[in-house]
């Protein structure tokens, strides 16, 4: 099976988050990124999985600029066989979409796994929109998943429940828990990430649909009130009279 | 503007989160909704009390099969010319706007907390929760993915008209084998009220006073991730930076440490408890009421007195 898992990098999830330039431009001074852990955890090591058992390739993809290289060095040392890198910043994630889609359509791919979503900009949007621009299924929010042959059952969530569902490859399908757990790259591993193929392609022209304008910080919480635990009714006093809450 | 909203009541009833969906629609312009399913005509026209002027409806769309429902919502946008799209982010949501909107060529703001401002930019959840950005939209229609529990609703009166709707589905991509309802009829992400509780309660046996709280107050419960990870709790209760983004009316937080990927899922919420043993737990920074205290005994407590309010009213 070739199977394509698209990374992103998130800021770590300690990370302080402040912005700069007039509140325009996230402020990466001192931020570490990572893989996002959804295309970490779940997608890539689910991939990982099912070629380990069926044979195959996993690719990783990634839209960004060089930037990017050691979070792409990091899923290769999970254990990508080879990564793809779109040169060009993500400028929304139709853009973002757009360029997976058109890698995939020349390379031709039985399952796309993206993440839930990025821990930053929480869109849950390329997975659906690059199902869309390939005119596949799309498989929203996958908690486990076998695949036989060319036919995959999936458990994914829906509203108030779980759905068990079966189709056939291809498909575009977004990981979230439950898909398979962590991985930690061990020393061969991170070895031989150094001298995996990373091919680096030039995007195709797409227009941005959307942009960020400025960002803001929610309002600063007021002090807790304390009470005291053995007042519970003052409690339920406060919540229901002052907070008006119950 | 002639505004769509999709709402899902494939499961006969219609959500909280869609009456949000329908009003948000109602104050950015003329509002249709497209809905599949098979729930009744009467219900549907009473979506006209949160704004809406005509319902279509499709029976024969009967799962959220996303390639389909996108379809669907596609064919409706034609027909009544709409410029903006509106879903709720749940589930579904989540599987069909981005489909949309990569069909339409319409931008999509997803994470969306309030209506869009004057010059059309459109505030949304950023770095799960800990910000916010303001979208600004290129395209001459545009998709809209409300949070659950950011605006509120207000019930009206009207009655909005109800026609069939058909449009071309195309075949379902996938073929449904079973599907498995989650216990319990209150659902977290769109929850007004929820107790959570983290690595504090020691082991799963001691989740009745977790339970009982809820139950007193008629809220959904949630857990930290460690909780969920050791199987203490279900999957689904998991909140977080790496779980479900909630924003309740009020979170009630017991033997939960508070770190920053915990808070990140759960600091939109409008009133936050936190119960700890240990006074130095970062969560009391980010709590409005702190009850230094044990668990095992605050919880049943303040089921006691929650039901003595409910006796009351
Ligand atoms: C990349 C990444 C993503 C993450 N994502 C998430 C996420 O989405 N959600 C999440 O929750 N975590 C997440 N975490 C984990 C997070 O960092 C914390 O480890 C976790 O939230 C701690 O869970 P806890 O508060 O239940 O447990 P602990 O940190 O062990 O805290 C237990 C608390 O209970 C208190 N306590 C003990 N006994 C009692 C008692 N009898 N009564 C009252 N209080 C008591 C203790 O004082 C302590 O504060 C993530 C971590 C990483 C690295």
């Amino acid at each position: 099976m070739k199977l394509l898992v698209c990374i992103s990098k998130s800021p770590d999830t300690t990370s302080k988050i402040d912005f700069t330039d007039n509140n325009t431009k996230f402020n990466e001074s001192g931020v570490q990124y990572i893989v996002n852990p959804y295309d970490e955890w779940y997608a890539l090591v689910r991939a990982l999985e099912l070629k380990e058992q069926t044979g195959g390739t996993v690719t990783t993809i990634t839209v960004g600029g060089a930037a990017d290289d050691p979070v792409i060095r990091k899923a290769l040392a999970i254990g990508a066989d080879n990564a793809v890198r779109v040169d060009a910043e993500a400028g929304d994630a139709y853009y973002t979409a757009f360029q997976i889609a058109e890698y995939a359509k020349a390379n031709q791919f039985d399952i796309i796994f993206t993440g839930k979503e990025t821990i930053n900009y929480n869109g849950s949007q390329v997975g659906g929109m690059v199902a869309e621009l390939l005119d596949q299924p799309f498989v929203s929010l996958a908690t486990s998943m076998e695949v036989n042959n060319n036919v995959a059952v999936i458990n994914k969530e829906m509203v108030g429940g779980v759905e068990v569902i079966e189709l056939n490859t291809p498909f575009v399908v977004s990981a979230a828990k439950g898909m398979a757990e962590q991985r930690i790259p061990n020393m061969r591993g991170i070895m031989a990430a150094r001298t995996k193929p990373l091919e680096v392609v030039a995007p195709v022209a797409c227009d941005q649909m959307v942009s960020f304008e400025t960002y803001e910080l929610p309002p600063a919480k007021s002090d807790c009130k304390y009470v005291d635990a053995e007042n519970m009714a003052e409690l339920v006093d406060l919540l229901h009279n002052e907070a008006k809450v119950i | 503007m002639s505004v769509l909203v999709y709402i899902d009541t494939l499961n006969g009833k219609i959500a909280k989160s869609a009456m949000e969906a329908v009003q948000y629609g109602s104050k950015i312009g003329t509002t249709t909704v497209i809905t599949n399913g098979s729930i009744g005509e009467r219900s549907l026209a009473e979506l006209g009390a949160v704004g809406a002027s005509k319902v279509l409806v499709n029976r024969d769309l009967a799962s959220d099969d996303a390639a389909q429902t996108a379809r669907l919502v596609k064919a409706a946008a034609e027909s009544i010319n709409a410029d903006t799209i509106v879903f709720s982010q749940d589930l579904t949501g989540k599987a069909v706007a981005p489909r949309v909107s990569a069909a339409l060529k319409a931008g999509l703001a997803s994470g969306a907390i309030a209506l869009p401002d004057s010059d059309g930019t459109i505030k949304v959840n950023v770095f799960s929760g800990k910000a916010f950005g303001k979208v600004k939209v290129n395209t001459a229609s545009r998709v809209i993915a409300l949070t659950p529990n950011a605006v509120g609703v207000e019930a009206g009166s009207g009655t909005a008209t109800v026609e069939e709707f058909s449009a071309d589905l195309g075949n379902s991509s996938y073929t449904i084998k079973e599907v498995k309802k989650q216990e319990g009829d209150i659902l977290l992400p769109e929850a007004e009220l929820v107790v959570s509780a983290g690595r504090g309660l020691k082991g799963p046996e001691n989740w009745g006073i977790v339970e009982d709280l809820a139950k007193s107050l008629g809220a959904a419960t949630a857990c930290s991730r460690p909780v969920a990870d050791i199987g203490w709790r279900p999957h689904h209760e998991h909140v977080g930076q790496t779980g479900v983004a909630i924003r309740p009316n009020l979170y009630i937080a017991a033997g939960i440490s508070g770190a920053i990927q915990h808070l990140a899922g759960v600091n939109g919420s409008k009133v936050i408890v936190v119960i700890n043993t240990d006074p130095e737990a970062p969560f009391f920074k980010a709590a409005d009421y702190g009850i230094v205290g044990d668990a095992f005994e605050v919880l049943p407590k303040l089921a006691a007195e929650i039901q003595k309010l409910k006796a009351q009213n």
